[in-house]
């Protein structure tokens, strides 16, 4: 267990010190003012590519010496552009996704209870809904 | 050898460029697969209500949550990794986002006074303060509302649709990811504009 939060750990510094934990480092973004977060999320992009693609043609094994399957994810276009287009307004209000609520909390910011306690609320609304929503 | 340690910590505190946070956050992707594991952060969202006690409410979340720790344990991670930097390595500027100059000048043209060299991570209308009026409850408690809602709608949130789904080429997370971008782009140019006119 305690690799995971070493894992975390490793996510909080990178988010924080790369100032993806900001507001107004999502507003820049959203005004396309300076290449910064483009270049955090397009490297990442770029180099998972190519992991992903090392793990299927050298077919790269787990540490329980199983191979590394990522599942597809199911086919639609509904619930992955209205769901993300619900996500992409939440996030630029709040100027935060779900880890740097986590990091933000931890740093001190605790007003991000409030916005964890909403995030909850609508994760369980969302799972009230699911049957009445298109996917 | 108490040099050598200062010197690492003031090298880990100055702001990470983008060339180093990119592949470092694939680094993390690599590992959970390694141990197994997709990253998604969102998912400890629904782990939490199941938690909770909503698996005896809705279907939805009738998940074995414990199956979930290791999700919950990087989330714990994620906190004490904001309180360390926040404590011991963040430099000697503080807690400060360095934006450009266009975007300093954009923010005092629909009323958000920041200045250059000056502009905080968190601004001031993300706080507790902001609680005591209307625009503060939207902007923190009804982006919360939307980004738990949506995560779960689209299936993923940053890390799991636009960070694991990109890289593994999943046309849904491209799709997930033009959304996020038609909600953010509306809220920015069209109701930031309309939310800072006054000081509340």
């Amino acid at each position: 267990m305690s690799r995971y939060i070493l894992i975390g750990m490793l996510l909080g510094f990178i988010l924080y010190k790369s100032e993806a934990v900001s507001w107004y480092r999502i507003f820049e973004m959203f005004r396309f003012q300076s290449f910064h977060m483009y270049g955090v999320i397009g490297s990442a992009v770029i180099s998972g590519i190519i992991i992903v693609q090392i793990i299927k043609r050298r077919h790269v094994r787990n540490v329980e010496g199983q191979p590394i399957v990522i599942k597809d994810k199911n086919k639609s276009i509904a619930r992955y552009l209205i769901g993300g287009t619900m996500f992409g307004t939440g996030w630029a209000l709040a100027g935060a996704c779900p880890a740097p609520m986590f990091i933000l909390m931890g740093a001190g910011y605790s007003v991000f209870v409030v916005y964890m306690l909403a995030a909850m609320t609508g994760t369980f609304v969302y799972g009230l809904l699911r049957s009445k929503l298109p996917h | 050898m108490k040099e050598s340690i200062e010197a690492i910590i003031a090298f880990l505190s100055q702001p990470w460029p983008w060339y180093v946070a990119g592949p470092l956050l694939a680094l993390v992707m690599f590992i959970l697969l390694y141990f197994g594991h997709e990253f998604g952060i969102s998912e400890n969202l629904r782990l939490m209500c199941a938690a909770d006690g909503a698996d005896e409410l809705n279907e939805f979340f009738k998940i074995d949550w414990k199956n979930g720790g290791w999700n919950l344990m990087v989330a714990l991670g994620a906190v004490i990794g904001g309180y360390m930097v926040s404590h011991y390595f963040l430099g000697s500027e503080g807690n400060i986002a360095h934006v450009s100059d266009a975007t300093v000048a954009s923010l005092n043209e629909i009323g958000i006074q920041v200045k250059k060299g000056e502009v905080p991570l968190v601004p001031e209308f993300i706080s507790w303060e902001a609680l005591l009026n209307w625009r503060g409850w939207l902007m923190i408690a009804g982006g919360g509302f939307l980004v738990g809602f949506g995560a779960r709608y689209a299936g993923g949130c940053t890390s799991g649709h636009a960070i694991s789904g990109l890289s593994a080429l999943q046309a849904p997370s491209l799709i997930a990811v033009t959304g996020f971008f038609v909600g953010g782009l509306f809220v920015n140019y069209v109701i930031i504009p309309l939310l800072f006119p006054w000081t509340l």
